[in-house]
């Protein structure tokens, strides 16, 4: 669907070249809600821009839905653009002119004419959900509502791809988790494909089914969101990770637990993906003549199922609880560590 | 009343005067409007990182600009009486003063469309291009509609700076309040024409400057 290759800008600034993005190669499937997270100053905002153009690449090549943006003149970059929807930070509606106005606004671009344009506005207000506002300025709309018109007009021109460009960062978490929302909806009901650009983890980790960390140009780490969550190679993916799974403070509790819980083994159990699902505590606890204390865990859900580790005090028989811990290992796909043994 | 207070009056010469201020007011800016409009655009659009990048046009216009408003009103009308004679066929009456009211003041207002067009925010004329929108789309439905109440109120100022250049151009043969109060009013030492002419004038300009506030309250929906 998206292929990019050897993509790379370099800013010219007071004679300093400035590398933005770094030679970049990247697929991304059809369909695929595609993250990329990094700090400010990574240049992701800058690899999105390059690819609608909006910043000239200095080399490298983009290919979207088969056309390659990168080798088309002024006017075929122009129609490509109206298969391209792109939403911002900070909106950027027309204020001048009223929500269905501005849905309409890409619509005039394309020379779609008034009737059709009409049924189209009211269609996207509808997906979007801001019937009744179709009137109102945008300085009338909340945060929100303002970016559920970006989104709209967005769409309007049944695009393939749609990037985002920190779209969520200037809304609070409750207003970011309904956008989110939306975006998956979208996703699902219109097949399109989502490039989303965000510093938040818990963005990546709500929508996003793949995800690249960027770091000083480069994508210093790629992959499904789960195996990146569970396998932070690099230094910055840890620390974003650890965003919303506080791995720091794990090493101190460890220590705490043991030292707290003198009784029975202690076991570690982590949960990746699908086995969030399965009733796994209460199926051990009926199975085996053993008793089961919830110590601490945190258990969050991604796309692609849910992530977490629980830490559980087992008390019974030793042989019990190793006939319990050997079930674990090989009836279920939860990967788990004892962490103290009964002595 | 009137004819104790204002006893020098002749109402049919006074009417006359009123509207040949009007008459010049209404068509220079008319034709202030379209040339500082035009101007202004090019100002924006051909500055660095605009979106005809040119330096060269973008010097001249500049350079146009700059030199014509600093010129002072009176000497440009001297200035331009050759040109405004090839024009008009002569350098009397308020036909006569409109080149030099649309020229002294159009490079004052494309300054000031200028100023309007760079107060738009860049992240929507952005977005007009990431829909694949023209630049004539960019200027027509983007640029001149989102900066519209500073483009009117700066066409407000601009115009009663242009109701004062009247009653200039008036004094050295224009016609209007200007020529009257000078010619029926100061050379004749009847002062009450003179007064008289004034706050006409007063009026006009707070008309101007009550429509101009009133246009751009009801554009700004921001």
């Amino acid at each position: 669907m998206i292929s990019i290759e050897g993509l790379r800008k370099v800013f010219k600034l007071n004679n300093n070249d400035i590398t933005a993005v770094d030679d970049l190669t990247l697929t991304i499937p059809e369909g695929e809600i595609f993250g990329v997270i990094g700090y400010s100053g990574a240049g992701k905002s800058t690899f999105v821009r390059l690819l609608n153009r909006l910043e000239e690449p200095s080399s490298g090549r983009i290919v979207i839905d088969n056309q390659e943006i990168t080798a088309l003149n002024s006017k075929q970059l122009r129609l490509a653009r109206q298969g391209i929807g792109m939403i911002f930070q900070h909106f950027n509606l027309l204020w001048s002119r009223t929500v269905e106005a501005n849905i309409a606004f890409p619509l005039e671009i394309a020379g779609v004419p008034k009737e059709e344009r009409a049924r189209r506005v009211q269609e996207l207000i509808d997906l979007v959900g801001l019937s009744g506002r179709e009137k109102a300025y945008p300085s009338q709309l909340s945060g929100g509502q303002k970016q559920r018109v970006g989104i709209a007009r967005a769409l309007a021109n049944n695009p393939k791809v749609l990037l985002c460009d920190e779209a969520t960062s200037a809304l609070d978490p409750e207003t970011t988790n309904a956008i989110l929302n939306l975006l998956v909806d979208i996703n699902q009901k219109l097949g399109l494909t989502i490039i989303l650009i965000t510093h938040e983890m818990h963005v990546i980790r709500k929508i996003c089914n793949q995800v690249a960390v960027m770091e000083q140009g480069r994508i210093v780490e790629q992959g499904n969101v789960l195996d990146v969550f569970t396998h932070p190679v690099q230094s910055v993916t840890k620390k974003f990770v650890q965003q919303i799974m506080g791995t720091n403070e794990e090493e101190d509790d460890i220590t705490n637990l043991i030292d707290n819980y003198k009784d029975g083994t202690l076991l570690k159990l982590q949960f990746i993906g699908e086995a969030t699902n399965q009733t796994l505590i209460s199926e051990i606890a009926k199975r085996f003549d053993i008793h089961l204390n919830i110590l601490q865990g945190k258990i969050t859900q991604t796309q692609a199922g849910g992530y977490g580790t629980l830490f559980v005090q087992v008390m019974g028989e030793q042989e019990e609880i190793d006939r319990a811990v050997s079930f674990i290992q090989e009836q279920t796909s939860v990967e788990v560590e004892v962490i103290r043994d009964v002595n | 009343m009137l004819t104790e207070l204002f006893p020098n009056i002749k109402y049919d010469d006074l009417v006359e005067a009123v509207y040949e201020t009007f008459y010049m007011t209404i068509i220079s800016i008319i034709g202030t409007c379209i040339i500082g409009l035009l101007l202004g655009l090019l100002l924006y659009l051909t500055t660095k990182d605009g979106i005809w990048q040119n330096k060269y046009i973008n010097f001249i216009v500049a350079a146009f600009v700059n030199i014509f408003r600093a010129i002072p009103f009176i000497i440009l009308i001297l200035l331009l009486f050759p040109f405004t004679n090839f024009l008009i066929g002569t350098i009397r009456g308020p036909n006569a003063a409109l080149p030099a009211l649309i020229i002294g003041s159009a490079p004052f207002y494309g300054r000031l469309v200028e100023i309007a067009l760079k107060e738009v925010d860049k992240g929507v004329v952005e977005a007009a291009k990431a829909m694949g929108a023209k630049t004539r789309t960019i200027i027509f439905r983007v640029l001149i509609p989102e900066s519209m109440p500073a483009l009117v109120s700066g066409l407000t100022v601009t115009s009663i700076a242009l109701i004062g250049y009247t009653a200039m151009a008036g004094a050295i043969g224009a016609g209007g309040l200007g020529s009257y109060a000078y010619y029926f009013g100061f050379q004749r030492r009847d002062f009450d024409v003179v007064f008289l002419c004034t706050i006409i004038i007063v009026i006009i300009v707070f008309i101007f400057q009550f429509i101009g506030d009133f246009i751009t309250n009801k554009l700004d929906k921001r």
